[in-house]
């Protein structure tokens, strides 16, 4: 029999916790959901721009009736629930509707904090929080002019502005000296306030409300030093109070709000309870994207999976007023020992500050310039050493070479919707605004499943997290610090590669038995990460998978957009012969290849070749000399040289050799991802080997060694590893770094953001300061190029994987 | 009545791979799945008619090598937010033998 599963509270956190428990499991309960208020889901966070006139009540609804319909789920709306019998396991409602349970979720949320003075229950006080609320603040705006806002918080400031637009005269009084004293340092606060001020709102610091006046309606308020304000509509929003009014009624444990373990259970079993009315760990949130996290873990646990905990959240806020840019996370109030970073530019109206401790952001308040807010609360929420970054991270992550298309001077919001947001797949903006309003999209995987929108290079991600939390507001889930590898398993990269080694796990079946895959054979994007992973830890036992490789690496070319390949024989270091140069002539006439040009890594790419046609092309390639250039692999590419010293009047070393080396050290060797080398003779640095995984600049003294440098979407400039002497120590620090990076890299992270993640300090740890630790990385690399170096082309000229190339005919 | 044709042994396709059937007409790609199950595609993806034969295999479904469109082996329906259809033609397998049904009317739409 299905169990049934009663949902108290028809919230953003309620339903939430529903469409995550439909996605693991649509058929575990009989749903039935009772709201108080008498609309469907709706988001909340969005009530401010409706009251400003930006948007309207369709617009944020989240799940209309169809959907509850759809679902299956009984919807009882605008009557309140006025009793939960744990005894009985049912709930009553007002009108008298029972409903029994078996498991029952609360997410009754919170009520305005109305403070109790003299004439707070007058006509024209209300507080801000739900769509009755804005309606009368709509009314009240048509036939009054004068409004007052009691608190100024994010919420206060929100609706003052609102009610500014509709065209009331505003006075925001707050009872500190500072707006927004819980997310704003003064200095921020004052840039707000002065710029609220020319925008015409009125401000009353340091006022105590004393009374309400007026007889049935507000006609003003009067405040503890005697001084008085004429009001027709006063809207209180100096806090929310968790609503525990009907856990407590049921004798549930509640202190500031309803006691929840990190199972989001209260302390009876069988109730469960998320969102704003829980005090999770001490805390009660105020804000959507913890309210989401747990959503996550309730609904883990009550399809009874029970894998997931909460562990309670940083958050960051944004103030959602039109033209005015503001975020703020963390602790933004230095506290001892704690350093700060300031960007102050008054004339601009940009102002950013950023709390360090231990080379660590803390907390961040950006006035004005917020483009890079993502990027520091995602600092601050994995706690990532800033100390290679921080003289330059005021000025942002496009700074870094990172911020991708676009003028990060302009925000994002600020851009039409014409513009072009993801090169890769063709995405305006408007396309992505769209698709997040009308199919309420909150997360970046969604925005990319629906849109495409930064799902190829990535490198406009930033852009279209800007342009979903503009959308939804705060609402949007960012990319949480541990995330699964796929939608397969909820195991990080970190997590599958630590328990392969660990577990001693030699096949793909056995990471995805011991790790509880979902998919019994993963998907499209688990397999290939497995397969490299299981190659690159066991390369004399684990047998490759053919077919968990994407198609290129299986037929050893690049696939083209038409279905045909491209075949770049290698050339070490660049060097080629007459006959090389004859044989490849041979092949392209013999196949008539129909067109033929130098790659950015100086070899020959062959284009249009057909599939069938492969091995016998290879046989050819082979027997004249050629291996496979793996061009189209996650592997080492090739070793671009320049002249060297044989020609070069600048020439030093003999660079040119060190090239060949190096390529006969590293090729046919898998990698996470693609991996380029490039030895220049000189400074001059003609073989541009500063934006390669692996450079080495030859200098008269020596070898400068750089790593983690590309070219590509993101031009990123390596880093100086060290200096050597000798072409030895350059073979041996070469295969220790390219070793390091296998065993540590995620699958598809290229040598450039990984340096960016572990920090050029653990690189050079690893491989400079612990010599016996670099002598082991080399030694695994040679021991894994044993079993790498063996030319794929030959194998399948010879006859390997032959169904692979040869087509089946009929009539 | 459908007209089936004898096209390959089980166990040359891969399992979680594909063979590629030459016609007249059109390529059609069929697939093995872990568990044996044979299914036949035309060999282009609704997206960009890239070649579905070279996906990868997972489940009951394939991912098109192209643009990673997720298309389901059973229907020839694109899968997630993607919209599309390719053909599906009938198969059966037979004593270890892969048969197939080319004629347009078994084609599910």
């Amino acid at each position: 029999m299905t169990q049934k599963l009663v949902l108290i509270g028809n919230g953003m956190a309620g339903v939430r916790t529903l469409e995550e428990l439909l996605k693991l499991a649509p058929d575990s309960y009989e749903i039935t959901v009772f709201g108080a208020e008498p609309h469907p889901n709706y988001n909340r966070i969005m009530l401010s721009p409706v009251l400003a006139g930006e948007k309207t009540i369709d617009d944020i609804i989240l799940n209309s009736r169809e959907w509850y319909a759809e679902k299956g789920i009984r919807l009882i709306s605008g009557d309140p629930v006025v009793e939960i019998n744990r005894a009985r396991r049912h709930v009553r409602t007002r009108d008298g509707v029972v409903a029994g349970y078996d498991r029952l979720l609360i997410a009754t949320g919170s009520n305005p904090f109305i403070i109790p003075v003299p004439g707070h229950d007058k006509a024209g006080v209300i507080g801000f929080r739900d769509i009755a609320d804005v309606e009368t603040m709509l009314h009240a705006a048509k036939d009054y002019k004068r409004a007052v806002v009691i608190g100024g918080g994010l919420l206060g400031l929100e609706a003052a502005n609102g009610l500014m637009k509709q065209g009331m005269q505003v006075h925001v009084v707050h009872l500190l000296d500072s707006l927004m004293e819980r997310q704003l340092d003064k200095a921020a606060s004052a840039l707000l306030k002065s710029s609220l001020e020319t925008r015409g709102m009125q401000f009353l610091m340091e006022a105590q409300t004393a009374e309400i006046l007026g007889d049935d309606r507000v006609t003003g308020v009067r405040f503890a030093d005697g001084s008085e304000v004429a009001a027709d509509l006063v809207v209180m929003a100096v806090g929310i109070r968790p609503n525990m009014a009907l856990a407590q009624q049921a004798g549930l444990h509640c202190e500031r709000g309803i006691v929840v373990n990190d199972t989001m259970q209260t302390f009876d079993p069988k109730i469960y309870a998320v969102g704003e009315c829980v005090q999770h760990r001490g805390s009660c949130y105020g804000l959507v994207a913890p309210l989401f996290e747990q959503a996550k873990v309730a609904a883990n646990h009550l399809v009874e999976m029970g894998i997931a905990r909460y562990e309670g959240s940083v958050t960051s806020t944004k103030l959602k007023v039109t033209g005015i840019d503001l975020f703020s996370a963390g602790e933004f109030n230095e506290g001892e020992g704690d350093e700060t970073l300031v960007l102050q530019d008054p004339s601009q109206g940009v102002y950013k500050k950023l709390v360090i401790r231990d080379n660590k952001v803390k907390g961040a308040v950006l006035y004005g310039d917020t483009m890079d807010g993502t990027w520091y609360f995602t600092l601050l929420r994995e706690g990532t050493d800033i100390s290679a970054f921080r003289s330059t991270i005021l000025f942002g992550q496009h700074d870094l070479g990172d911020a991708g298309h676009g003028d990060a001077s302009a925000s994002v919001m600020a851009l039409p919707a014409s513009a072009e947001i993801c090169g890769c797949n063709g995405v305006c903006k408007g396309d992505i605004v769209d698709a997040i309003s009308k199919k309420g999209l909150f997360t970046l995987e969604e925005v990319r499943a629906h849109t495409k929108a930064s799902s190829s290079c990535g490198s406009c991600t930033g852009l279209v997290e800007a342009i979903l939390a503009g959308t939804v507001g705060e609402g949007y889930d960012k990319a949480p610090s541990k995330k699964g590898m796929c939608g397969c398993t909820e195991h990080s990269h970190d997590e599958v590669i630590a328990a392969i080694r660990k577990g001693k796990l030699k096949t793909m079946q056995a990471v995805r038995d011991a790790l509880d895959w979902k998919a019994p054979d993963g998907c499209a994007s688990c397999r290939p990460a497995l397969n490299y992973y299981l190659l690159a830890n066991w390369p004399a036992e684990y047998e490759d998978d053919a077919q968990s490789r994407f198609i290129n690496e299986r037929a050893h070319g690049n696939i083209q957009k038409d279905g045909t390949y491209s075949v770049v024989p290698r050339m070490f270091g660049g060097l080629c012969t007459a006959n090389d140069l004859r044989a490849i002539a041979d092949v392209s006439d013999k196949y008539k290849v129909p067109e033929m040009k130098v790659t950015g890594g100086q070899r020959i790419d062959l284009f249009g070749v057909k599939k069938e046609d492969l091995p016998a092309m290879w046989k050819d390639l082979t027997d004249a000399g050629f291996v496979s250039g793996h061009a189209y692999g996650k592997a080492m590419r090739t070793v671009k040289t320049c002249a060297g010293k044989t020609w070069c009047r600048f020439g030093t070393q003999n660079s040119t050799g060190l090239g060949v080396k190096l390529e006969e050290l590293t090729w046919g060797s898998w990698m996470p991802h693609k991996f380029k080398l490039a030895v220049s003779g000189c400074p001059r640095n003609c073989a541009e080997a500063t934006i390669k995984d692996f450079g080495v600049v030859c200098v008269d003294s020596g070898y400068e060694l750089h790593v983690g440098g590309n070219g590509g979407i993101k031009v990123r400039v390596t880093d100086l590893l060290c200096k050597v002497e000798t072409e030895e120590e350059v073979l041996e620090y070469c295969g220790a770094f390219t070793q390091l990076y296998r065993e540590e890299a995620h699958y598809l992270e290229r040598t450039a953001p990984w340096v960016e993640r572990v920090g050029l300090n653990h690189i050079k740890q690893q491989v400079l300061e612990d010599e016996a630790n670099r002598k082991a990385l080399y030694g695994r690399f040679l021991f894994g190029q044993k079993f790498a170096q063996i030319d794929p082309w030959k194998a399948r000229a010879e006859g390997s994987q032959a169904h692979e190339f040869t087509p089946l005919k009929i009539a | 009545m459908n007209n089936w044709i004898d096209i390959i042994a089980l166990d040359e396709i891969p399992k979680l791979g594909s063979r590629v059937i030459r016609t007249d007409t059109m390529d059609v790609a069929v697939f093995r799945t872990r568990d044996d199950q044979v299914f036949a595609l035309r060999d282009a993806c609704p997206h960009k008619g890239g070649p579905l034969s070279q996906g990868i295999v997972h489940g009951t479904s394939v991912t098109c090598p192209l643009h990673n469109w997720k298309i389901d082996l059973a229907s020839g329906e694109a899968l997630g937010p993607d919209e599309g259809c390719t053909n599906v033609f009938a198969t059966k397998v037979e004593g270890g033998r892969v048969l197939l049904a080319l004629k347009a009317d078994v084609a599910a739409a």
